[in-house]
């Protein structure tokens, strides 16, 4: 199937570049290239100011990307202006659910009022279809509109809220929708929920669906992909088992080795990965993004690597030593007496 | 320090009742606990379990409105159910410490970090500015600060959530506690920060013979973490037993559901379980079991009447009426 979102070598800095022609050491996304499909769920992963929330966010058009192009449905959006743009802002086709439903919903606006709020710059629906609309969105999310429509964000437990925001987010039946860590403020058992219905919507809406995480449980289960950032660089992207199984770039490694798990099996342990304290380096211009965590880096990593095609996978990583590094694993190493020194 | 480990627990919590609201409805009924020396516990459950009251009763922090109605809470011999303020003054920060969930809230903004943790240290230990500033870099560099020194002399804002919650551990370890509470200490970072937050905590609990109370609702962290395990529902606690034992053969049925939606690691796994429902309201009052109603195995035993915690196998309790029909039909 083709791409619904065509994202090629977007470049987005919050402060201006010192000289004319860098794009300066602030870039909150450099180089950035990436497919979303009909349907599929991929899930956005990396640290606070990786430049997970600046991607959603340059897609949507809050903010104006300095390089690069963005295509949706074939249009690129860069490029709309006037009239076309407010068309395509107005069509409500790429929805943005943001973080934390406890504050992102106005408390003084009934449910049925918050859900309707975004039709209001779709324009053109009569109140009969107004209502339809929000009670089709309601349902799609799990809550019985009639009892839920009258009630108001403080009468909800946090699930319910998520879920009142996530049919904010389709009631203008988008197409592709970013959700910015839809389920970390949520308890387990509300996670998993939140996580089915996001299934559920991509099957029954044949919708695109972007998962911005920073922790990997999110995307259990549900994510078909994964694409890892580091410093607003796309790391490694790929099939959400194979890139957590057997990850190709050393930070992918780290991430998931150091996620918390129930059952201790045969992983990598995040000792064996980390830079020791005392070895920290100071980032480089110029250097690889992870360089100055990086247990493998070596003089090629002096220079950012290319995100390339991993030989014989459907995925891609940017690391100089992604062949190599596993190889100097030391199988001597003993996590445990390492932890102990 | 004290030098010759003691045979009685640090800390013990017996029959612990806290009501909440002008009507005293009970949030948290029948808690009883303990946490040997070096020991570290794992204390789980969802928002609205009583994790939250039953740490900070522990720490006299409980909020206006609150009240701790019923049970004893022992540091050593102290009993801090009757400690009066001036009596805490002396038990919080030196006996018992804790870090929590928003590291920035905690620190004055301006102030440096380097000084916060020296005051403690003059104040309490009444070290000289010179020894003060010398122990704090020694600190900061335990707790794996990169450049102590240099972070000694930051303001909050400078630094990142998890260097934040370093600073505070930090803090919390400087005067040698008994007892150190983490609760939700690790739920707002990164993933490749908690996993090294988690690790300092287990390291400093034997490099500082620290007792451990770690108050998550992610089964997942305590199983990395913790010597034992106690889950609470509802304001009860459900089951507690040694962490390996609880997970690989949960006796409580919350616990079951509890582990089927846990992180376990398994990226290809394509079902993602739920527990249908949500947890009763702090204060509810329910008849006998109160998970009975998500419950998956419930009979009609589970809601006649208080539902008894009993000794399973040794050092293993649960709350559960269909204890020995559920354990032999697994």
């Amino acid at each position: 199937m083709s791409a619904l979102l065509t994202v090629s070598d977007l470049t987005v800095t919050y402060a201006p570049p010192r000289r004319s022609g860098s794009i300066g050491t602030g870039a909150a996304l450099a180089g950035v290239d990436l497919d979303i499909r009909p349907g599929e769920i991929i899930g956005i992963v990396g640290e606070t100011g990786s430049g997970k929330t600046t991607l959603a966010r340059a897609t949507v058009g809050l903010v104006k990307p300095a390089a690069g192009r963005i295509d949706f449905d074939g249009t690129d959006l860069g490029a709309l202006r006037g009239k076309a743009l407010r068309q395509f802002r107005r069509s409500g086709q790429v929805q943005l659910a943001f973080q934390d439903p406890l504050r992102s919903l106005d408390t003084d606006l009934s449910v049925g009022e918050l859900v309707a709020e975004p039709l209001d710059v779709v324009g053109d629906l009569t109140r009969a279809e107004r209502r339809e609309r929000v009670d089709e969105a309601l349902g799609l999310v799990g809550l019985d509109a009639d009892s839920f429509r009258d009630r108001y964000p403080r009468q909800l437990s946090g699930g319910q809220r998520q879920r009142v925001s996530l049919a904010r987010s389709i009631v203008t039946r988008p197409r592709l929708l970013f959700c910015d860590e839809p389920v970390s403020a949520l308890d387990v058992s509300n996670r998993n929920l939140v996580l089915r219905l996001l299934d559920r919507l991509r099957t029954e809406l044949g919708l695109a669906v972007v998962i911005i995480a920073h922790d990997l449980s999110s995307l259990a289960g549900v994510a078909d992909r994964v694409a890892v950032f580091y410093r607003g660089r796309l790391v490694e992207h790929g099939p959400i088992s194979d890139v957590l199984e057997k990850p190709v770039h050393p930070y992918t490694a780290l991430l998931a080795s150091s996620a918390p798990s129930v059952e201790h099996d045969d992983r990598l342990s995040p000792l064996e990965l980390r830079v020791p304290v005392t070895e920290a380096r100071t980032p480089a211009e110029g250097a690889c993004v992870f360089a100055a965590r990086c247990r493998f880096a070596h003089d090629a990593c002096a220079e950012q690597p290319p995100l390339v095609p991993v030989a014989g996978t459907d995925r891609f990583a940017a690391c100089h030593a992604a062949d190599s590094w596993r190889r100097s694993l030391n199988p001597e190493t003993d996590p445990q007496k390492e932890a102990l020194s | 320090m004290p030098a010759s480990p003691q045979p009685e627990p640090t800390l013990r919590v017996s029959d612990l009742a806290i009501t909440v609201g002008q009507d005293r409805r009970t949030a948290v009924r029948g808690v009883g606990f303990e946490i040997g020396r070096g020991e570290s516990v794992g204390l789980v459950g969802e928002s609205g379990s009583g994790k939250t009251l039953t740490c900070r009763s522990v720490l006299g922090l409980l909020p206006p409105g609150v009240e701790l109605a019923q049970g004893s809470i022992l540091l050593g011999d102290t009993d801090l159910t009757r400690a009066n303020r001036r009596r805490w003054d002396k038990i919080r920060g030196t006996r018992l410490a804790a870090v929590f969930q928003d590291p920035a809230s905690y620190l004055n903004p301006s102030l440096t970090v380097g000084h916060q943790l020296a005051e403690q240290l003059r104040v309490k230990r009444r070290l000289s500015r010179k020894e003060a500033h010398a122990r704090s870099v020694e600190l900061f560099e335990e707790v794996g600060l990169n450049r102590p020194e240099v972070v000694y002399h930051q303001y909050p804002h400078e630094l990142s959530g998890g260097m934040l919650q370093r600073v505070l551990i930090a803090i919390a370890v400087a005067l040698e506690p008994e007892l150190l509470i983490a609760d939700e200490a690790t739920t707002a970072l990164d993933v490749v920060i908690q996993a090294e937050i988690l690790q300092l905590l287990s390291r400093l609990r034997r490099t500082h013979h620290l007792s451990l109370l770690l108050v998550t609702h992610d089964l997942a962290v305590v199983a990395e973490t913790c010597d034992r395990i106690l889950v609470m529902y509802g304001g009860e606690i459900v089951e507690s037993g040694p962490t390996d034992e609880v997970l690989a053969d949960p006796q409580h049925p919350y616990t079951r559901a509890l582990l089927a939606v846990a992180s376990i690691g398994d990226w290809s796994r394509r079902t993602l379980e739920v527990i249908p429902g949500s947890p009763p309201e702090a204060g509810a009052v329910l008849p006998g079991c109160r998970f009975a109603p998500r419950c998956r195995d419930v009979v009609d035993r589970c809601t006649s009447g208080l539902v008894p915690l009993v000794d399973t196998t040794p050092g293993r309790s649960a709350r559960c009426v269909r204890l020995d029909e559920l354990v032999s039909a697994s």
